[in-house]
Parts: C-alpha cells; sequence; structure tokens
C-alpha cells in the first residue's frame, strides 16, 4: 500500500510538470491551431539560461524569476519574428516553422551551453515538511510551484480585462478587432505566455531528469498526451490531462510494463485517444453550421 | 460637417476586386440604407469602413482621413460594428460579450451603468448573463450583438443585415429597437439589408448598390413610392 501512494504522489509530481506544458501547448494552439513542436525546446533553452545564472552565483529564485521574464520576452518576440508572417499561410508553412524552430532551439541549447549533461539542484529540502514518507522534498515544492502557476493563469484569464481580450483574440479574431482589440498583439503575449509556463516546467523538471540540450524531448512527448487526453482547444482539459497521465505512467511503469518502457504510455494514450475520442475527455466538438 | 465621407472607394479580397468607386456620405444622427443583390459590395463597404479588407480612396470620418488607420483605431473613434453572422463570441458568457464591447473604454464605472442598461433594453440577456453565448438563439445573439456594440457608446453604428435568419416577428421586435436607439441615444446608423422594405421604413436616405458602384440614392421614402425602382432594383 505505502509504495502504491508513493508511485501516486510521484505521478502527481510529474503530472503538475505535463499539466503545465500541457497548458501551454493548449494556449498555443487556441490562437494558431497549430501544436508548438517547439514547445519542449524553447523550456529546455530558458531551463538552460536559469542555469547559467545559478552558475554565476545570482540566487536560486532570482534565476527563477528572471528567467520566467526572459521566456515571456523570448515567447513574444517569436511570434512577432516567426510566428506573424505565416498567420494565414497554410498548415504545412505553419508545421514546418514550428519544426524549424525546434532544430534551431535544440541546436542553439548545445551550441551555446554544450551537450554534456549538467546537475540542476532543487531550491527545496531534500525531505518534504508534509508526508516525508510519500513524496521527496522536491517533487512537493514543483507540485506547488506549478500549481501555483495554473492558479495564477486561470485568475488572469478569467478577471483581468486582458485576459478576456486574449480569450476573445484567440477565439474569434474578426470580432475580436471589430470591439478595437489589437489581436494581433494578444497573440503575442499568448506565445509570452506559454513560453513563460514552459519555462517554469522545465525548470521544476531539470533537478529530476538533469539538464542537457534534449532535456524535454520525452517529457513534451507527455505533454502532447495531456493536452490531447484532455480536449486539445480546452486548458483545463489539459491540466487534468496531465495529472492522469503522471499517474497512470507511474503506476504502469510500477506494476505493469515496467520502468523502461514508461514513454510508451504516453505514445499509447496519444494514439489511444485521436482513434476512440478524438475531442479528449473535455474537448467540444467542433459543430459548424452549413 | 459630415459624419462619414467616401469617395472612390475601392475594395479587394486578395486580387478580387469588390467595390469600384463608391462615393456616398452619411448625415450625422440619421439612418442611413444601402440595399442591394446578393454580391453588389454592401457587406464589403462596412469592412471597408472598419478596414478590415483591403481598400483605396477615402474614407473622411469626423473631418480625419481615416483610410490608413488600423482597425482598433476606428473603433477608437466610435464606430461600433455588428457584422454579417453577428460576430458572437460564442464560447464566452454574455456578459463577458458585453464587457468586450467596451474594451476601448477606461471608465468603468460608466461601463458597469451601460451593462445594466444594456439589460433593460434586452431582458432576455440579463436572464441569460452568466450563460454560454453560443447557447443563445438567433435573435438573443442578434440582440447580444447590438447590445455588444451599443457598449462602445458609438457615434456611428454599422449593421450588417441585423433580419438574417430571424422569424418575422423577432425581427420586427430587432427594428423597434434600433429606431429607439436612434431616436433615443442619437446613434447615427449605416444598415446594410437584404429586406429592402424593413430598411427603407427604418432609414431616412438609400443608397442602391450594383457590383460595387452606387447606381441610385434618395430619400427613403421616394424611393419606396417609386414603383419602377421598386420593381426593377429592389424585387417587391
Amino acid at each position: 500500500m505505502d509504495s502504491f501512494l508513493l508511485q501516486i504522489f510521484s505521478g502527481l509530481a510529474n503530472g503538475s510538470i505535463y499539466a503545465a506544458l500541457g497548458l501551454a501547448l493548449v494556449m498555443i494552439y487556441q490562437s494558431t491551431h497549430h501544436i508548438n513542436f517547439a514547445q519542449g525546446e524553447m523550456a529546455t533553452f530558458a531551463t538552460f539560461i536559469a542555469w547559467t545564472l545559478i552558475e554565476h552565483g545570482v540566487p536560486y529564485w532570482l534565476s527563477f524569476f528572471m528567467t520566467v521574464g526572459i521566456a515571456f520576452v523570448g515567447g513574444l518576440l517569436i511570434q512577432r519574428i516567426f510566428i506573424k508572417p505565416v498567420e494565414r499561410a497554410p498548415v504545412l508553412n505553419n508545421v514546418i516553422v514550428f519544426v524549424g524552430l525546434l532544430v534551431i532551439f535544440n541546436a542553439m541549447s548545445g551550441w551555446i551551453f554544450g551537450q554534456t549533461v549538467k546537475a540542476f539542484n532543487s531550491p527545496f529540502p531534500t525531505a518534504s515538511l508534509v508526508l516525508p514518507q510519500y513524496i521527496s522534498g522536491h517533487q512537493l515544492g514543483s507540485l506547488g510551484v506549478t500549481l501555483g502557476v495554473l492558479l495564477v493563469v486561470f485568475l488572469f484569464f478569467k478577471y483581468t480585462p486582458i485576459g478576456l481580450a486574449m480569450r476573445a483574440a484567440a477565439q474569434n479574431p474578426d470580432s475580436a478587432s471589430l470591439v478595437g482589440i489589437p489581436v494581433s498583439w494578444m497573440l503575442a503575449l499568448g506565445w509570452g505566455l506559454a513560453s513563460t509556463i514552459g519555462a517554469v516546467a522545465g525548470i521544476m523538471m531539470a533537478p529530476v531528469v538533469f539538464l542537457d540540450p534534449n532535456m524535454m524531448g520525452g517529457i513534451l512527448l507527455y505533454g502532447f498526451a495531456a493536452a490531447l487526453l484532455g480536449g486539445i482547444d480546452n486548458p483545463w482539459g489539459a491540466v487534468v490531462g496531465g495529472f492522469i497521465v503522471g499517474v497512470l505512467e507511474n503506476i504502469l511503469g510500477a506494476y505493469v510494463i515496467g520502468t523502461e518502457l514508461k514513454l510508451s504510455v504516453a505514445l499509447v494514450l496519444i494514439v489511444g485517444t485521436l482513434t476512440l475520442m478524438p475531442n479528449g475527455l473535455f474537448g467540444r466538438k467542433v459543430v459548424t453550421r452549413v | 460637417m459630415k459624419l462619414l465621407e467616401v469617395n472612390a472607394l475601392q475594395a479587394w479580397y486578395g486580387t478580387t476586386q469588390a467595390l469600384f468607386g463608391l462615393n456616398f456620405s452619411l448625415e450625422r444622427g440619421g439612418i442611413t440604407t444601402i440595399l442591394g443583390a446578393n454580391g453588389a459590395g454592401k457587406t464589403t463597404t462596412l469592412r471597408a469602413i472598419c478596414q478590415t479588407v483591403k481598400t483605396s480612396g477615402d474614407i473622411v470620418l469626423l473631418g480625419q482621413s481615416t483610410s490608413r488607420y488600423p482597425t482598433d483605431k476606428i473603433v477608437r473613434m466610435g464606430v461600433a460594428h455588428v457584422p454579417d453572422g453577428r460576430g458572437t463570441f460564442t464560447a464566452l458568457t454574455v456578459q463577458e460579450n458585453l464587457r468586450l464591447g467596451a474594451y476601448t473604454r477606461r471608465d468603468k464605472e460608466m461601463v458597469a451603468q451601460d451593462i445594466e442598461r444594456i439589460y433593460t433594453r434586452f431582458p432576455r440577456l440579463k436572464e441569460r448573463f452568466n450563460q454560454q453565448a453560443g447557447t443563445l438563439s438567433g435573435g438573443e445573439q442578434q440582440m447580444l450583438a447590438i447590445g455588444r456594440a451599443l457598449m462602445l457608446r458609438p457615434t456611428l453604428l454599422l449593421l450588417d443585415e441585423p433580419s438574417f435568419g430571424l422569424a418575422p416577428l423577432i425581427v420586427q421586435e430587432i427594428f423597434e429597437i434600433m429606431k429607439n436607439i436612434n431616436e433615443v441615444d442619437q446613434v447615427s446608423m449605416l444598415l446594410v439589408e437584404q429586406n429592402a422594405s424593413l430598411a427603407l421604413n427604418l432609414a431616412d436616405y438609400a443608397y442602391l448598390l450594383e457590383t460595387g458602384k452606387v447606381v441610385l440614392s434618395g430619400a427613403a421614402s421616394d424611393i419606396r413610392s417609386d414603383e419602377s425602382i421598386r420593381r426593377t432594383y429592389l424585387g417587391y
């Protein structure tokens, strides 16, 4: 029983990171109707920035918030420079741009920071303050940080005028511009925010899997699974999906298929969701009037 | 000063030209209607005023040349557009739709008051204020679209076929409300309609469009009473 609970808790801790990544994917999907394949590499690059700051003696949390700021501006610039020109272009052009960004960020991480695997220290104590037999300090800490981020994002979208304008711009850009919303800038803000959330996920993941240019490759796959399982057009579905994927992956890995095959859980979930219920658990069916 | 003056207006969708040198003007406080068959360029004319299509020519709004302005700047000058298809933000609530209408305004308290005023005018919207706007009926969505436009406190209201797809009784109700808005709130209107008799009853001036050009204009009452115009162009 104890080890079962242990698996659940560590699944939730990982799940919170998948949830954050899934949310970032959904946010960009809602405004561009494409999956941002570069989300993971952008997060890795941001994590490298945090690592560099910490290596240069900047305190952890200061590095954390500086990185979050840099990631926000970076995401915004990526939208302005690379995505805006293909806004109205065919699907393939967009996919190529996303894949291009993936390769560029992956290569830049290796080129600037090196290919060697780096240890990334956790800011949290080794032993958890609550339920130390089931959850480690870092797991609890990262769970807290990601849940905090998700809460802030939720409140932002629900209660601020600019959050409302961003939702309107993503959903119905034509109508949004007719009420005076500068739509293109709202989409850029969305990219900034998604990039920020991804960066937090990366920084929280690095102490667990170690930092190297390909760190987020596998993690992004779980993020995809989370977003698809929850319904690709539903942000809160992605969050729930993230937790489900995290727990499922851990339990199946521990008791059924073994840890080596864990990643295939994500693939099975992706293929299964797409074939059996393409709208996911909480996605809306898209109905168009003829 | 005229509210709006349009000279030699041309508009394109990609390389397809939709307007071929349109000239017209709007008086302050009036209701003007643009009539014409499908594809005559009615919707495009409204879009051109808001700069959501590519245009050339002169558009002078309240004495300023707006033909190079971005859409949000034109909205800030007080042009509210009820687009074809109503432009509902379907996944947002009724109240959020109304709040978006006031996006460019900074007077928060007045905005809250205006939302209440919209609810008094459209009690059915009040009943559904927390409901997803996509679940409203067609008539209710049209009311919401007009309400959202009014939230701007517009000087000029552009209406694109408000009668489209609605039952006759609802259409009548909506046209009554539009008349009331024009009289009470002094909002000038430019109305695009397929239903010519309906539009001519409401409007005081009319322009008739054919393939992107004005072919005829005059007081709505004159056009209404001229049988040959009615037969030739309006088909009733």
